[in-house]
């Protein structure tokens, strides 16, 4: 009975930690010509290509789960009920310092994450997290020299960095929520318990927030359903402006 | 001892060596290269946003990495290419506010559009592949910093090009519709692409003295027909139309032959009336004060750490 879940849940999970990193990439993209300096523009290029990657990886696994489905056939042919990430990495860029807080938050998760993740009882997530796990901790590394610079730079950047922790603070929540689906591939040793996840996450977060003169927002709301397909309004529009091209030449290669 | 520099330049030159940042060389020599590689530097971050253009449409993953990984590139050349400016006595900002305010120049081509998704292959072929016969000879340029540049840069540029192809290649056997999106957009680039080496050799101005002084190595009209000759055959495999219908071998030349350039609209391009001419600045220039606040807090926090009583006492050591 367990084993049974388990096998047809493995893809479902799969596509969680593919659609986080596929979603991030894209919002990564739209800074491609737009970033404050040509070495940004470089090193914001940079992490959306090593997500774009685990990405691929991810999703041609979950493909081949599914049975013959393509990274292409997931990325452009699901509508945005079937896209199962989390609301944080599709939250819209917003200037600098919003996304340097959503880098922050969401990197400092996957160092996490994949830390644990190498260790699964399916070899194939745990090899990819184990490629994965060495760039997330260069895009954590990244996020927190700006995160520094911008919330202990001049009064504007403290005031942009703190209200970028503000407004995307709350979508952290969903990070950490498990289901019925976590605990039996936890159970099963495939998936990492995100519950479990949550102290050292906090525990490396903290200082970098001390030292960056910044605060965490007192707040009770915590949206979440990302992981059941429910979305932010945005999330439509990004992917019609990813999946138009694709779809308006059915069956057509690239 | 007294050292005559400008024979000691002049032999360096002769001699095919290399100019290195500390030796003497002519003012106007020194101008002369500023100016190209800033305008060289400035094509390359400009040329970021057609491509870019499309990173968020790529109709597939692998195009989207290929894509982004491209567009990394250009930001890389231009990095080295203002590094490479930087040897000669300018500063990355100073040419940048040339560039912003209108005072140099980047290549007209990219004031051209990027309409649908076939331009990034006709960009890739044509306008990489166009930017691969001026640039392999700079390799062998006069100015070691700009010669070293250039070859790390052209071998990115082959892949440029390639990927540029097989996109178009892709295209062409593809459906009706993929197939004439990529003849439609290789009907838009070609011209353009052919007027990238600039204007004839008897109108070109700065040519002669840099031919001399070994910045320059072939003549524009000696590198268009090096491109046209390179590219017929190429679109041939393609199965795609060039749009100049006197393009025809010629024997007795070894060359193609190809129909006349309209000059007018170069000109009209080169001097800021082209589809994407105020785009293109402006998008550079909002993307540059957008940022501003962001570089401000960078020299802020690192002076704070040179300088920790300089800033609000405590704030940076807080949680040491
Ligand atoms: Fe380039
Ligand atoms: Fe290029």
């Amino acid at each position: 009975m367990t084993q049974l879940a388990t096998t047809a849940s493995v893809p479902a999970y799969v596509l969680r930690l593919a659609d986080d990193a596929l979603i991030l990439a894209q919002r990564l993209g739209e800074w491609s010509a737009h970033a404050p300096e040509l070495e940004e523009d470089v090193a914001l290029t940079n992490i959306a290509l090593d997500l774009l990657g685990h990405a691929r990886m991810l999703l041609s696994y979950a493909g081949e789960l599914l049975g013959g489905r393509t990274e292409d056939d997931l990325a452009f042919l699901r509508d945005e009920r079937e896209f199962v990430n989390c609301q944080l990495v599709e939250r819209p860029n917003g200037d600098f310092a919003a996304t340097v807080a959503r880098q922050l938050f969401f990197a400092a998760y996957q160092c996490e994450l994949y830390a644990a993740l190498g260790e699964s009882a399916d070899a194939t997530l745990a090899a990819i997290a184990d490629r994965a796990v060495k760039e997330v901790s260069y895009h954590r590394d990244h996020a927190v020299q700006w995160t520094l610079r911008l919330g202990d730079g001049t009064p504007e950047s403290h005031r942009r960095m703190q209200a970028g922790v503000d407004g995307l603070w709350p979508y952290t929540s969903e990070l950490f929520e498990s289901d019925d689906l976590l605990l039996a591939l936890v159970a099963a040793g495939v998936a990492v318990d995100p519950v479990a996840l949550r102290p050292a996450w906090s525990g490396f977060l903290g200082p970098v927030l001390a030292e960056a003169t910044l605060t965490v927002p007192e707040t009770t709301w915590a949206p979440s359903g990302g992981r059941r397909g429910l979305h932010t309004e945005d999330f439509g529009l990004l992917l019609a402006e990813m999946q138009h091209l694709h779809r308006s030449h059915p069956g057509a290669s690239w | 001892m007294i050292v005559d520099w400008e024979a000691e330049f002049q032999r360096t030159i002769d001699a095919d060596s290399r100019i290195e940042p500390r030796d003497h060389m002519p003012e106007s020599y020194r101008a002369t290269l500023i100016r190209q590689i800033a305008q060289h530097a400035h094509s390359e971050i400009i040329g970021m946003q057609p491509e870019g253009n499309w990173i968020t449409r790529a109709p597939s993953l692998k195009r989207k990495a290929i894509l982004m990984a491209k567009v990394q590139d250009e930001a890389g050349h231009g990095l080295y290419l203002y590094s490479a400016a930087e040897t000669l006595g300018v500063s990355r900002d100073q040419l940048i506010e040339l560039l912003h305010t209108g005072r140099q120049k980047y290549s007209s081509i990219f004031n051209y559009p990027t309409l649908t998704w076939a331009d990034i292959g006709a960009v890739g072929w044509l306008v990489d592949g166009a930017a691969i016969c001026n640039q392999v000879p700079l390799c062998r340029c006069s100015y070691g910093p700009y010669a070293r540049g250039m070859v790390r840069i052209c071998k990115e540029e082959s892949f440029h090009q390639r990927q540029g192809f097989e996109i178009l290649r892709v295209l062409s056997a593809g459906t009706a519709a993929q197939h004439a999106m990529a003849q439609d957009a290789v009907d838009r680039w070609w011209w353009p692409a052919i007027m990238m080496f600039g204007p004839t050799d008897d109108e070109s101005t700065h040519s002669q003295q840099s031919m001399t002084w070994g910045i320059k190595r072939f003549s524009n009209d000696e590198l268009r027909q090096r491109f046209i000759d390179m590219t017929v055959p190429q679109a041939d495999a393609l199965d795609l139309t060039l749009p100049d219908p006197a393009l025809r071998w010629n024997d007795e030349r070894g060359h193609y032959d190809f129909g006349p350039i309209d000059w007018a609209e170069f000109w009209q391009v080169v001097n800021g009336d082209g589809p994407c001419n105020r785009q293109r600045l402006a998008q550079r220039v909002a993307a540059h004060v957008e940022g501003a606040w962001v570089r401000d807090a960078a020299t802020a926090y690192a002076a704070k750490r040179a300088d920790p009583g300089a800033g609000q006492a405590g704030s940076s050591t807080a949680a040491a």
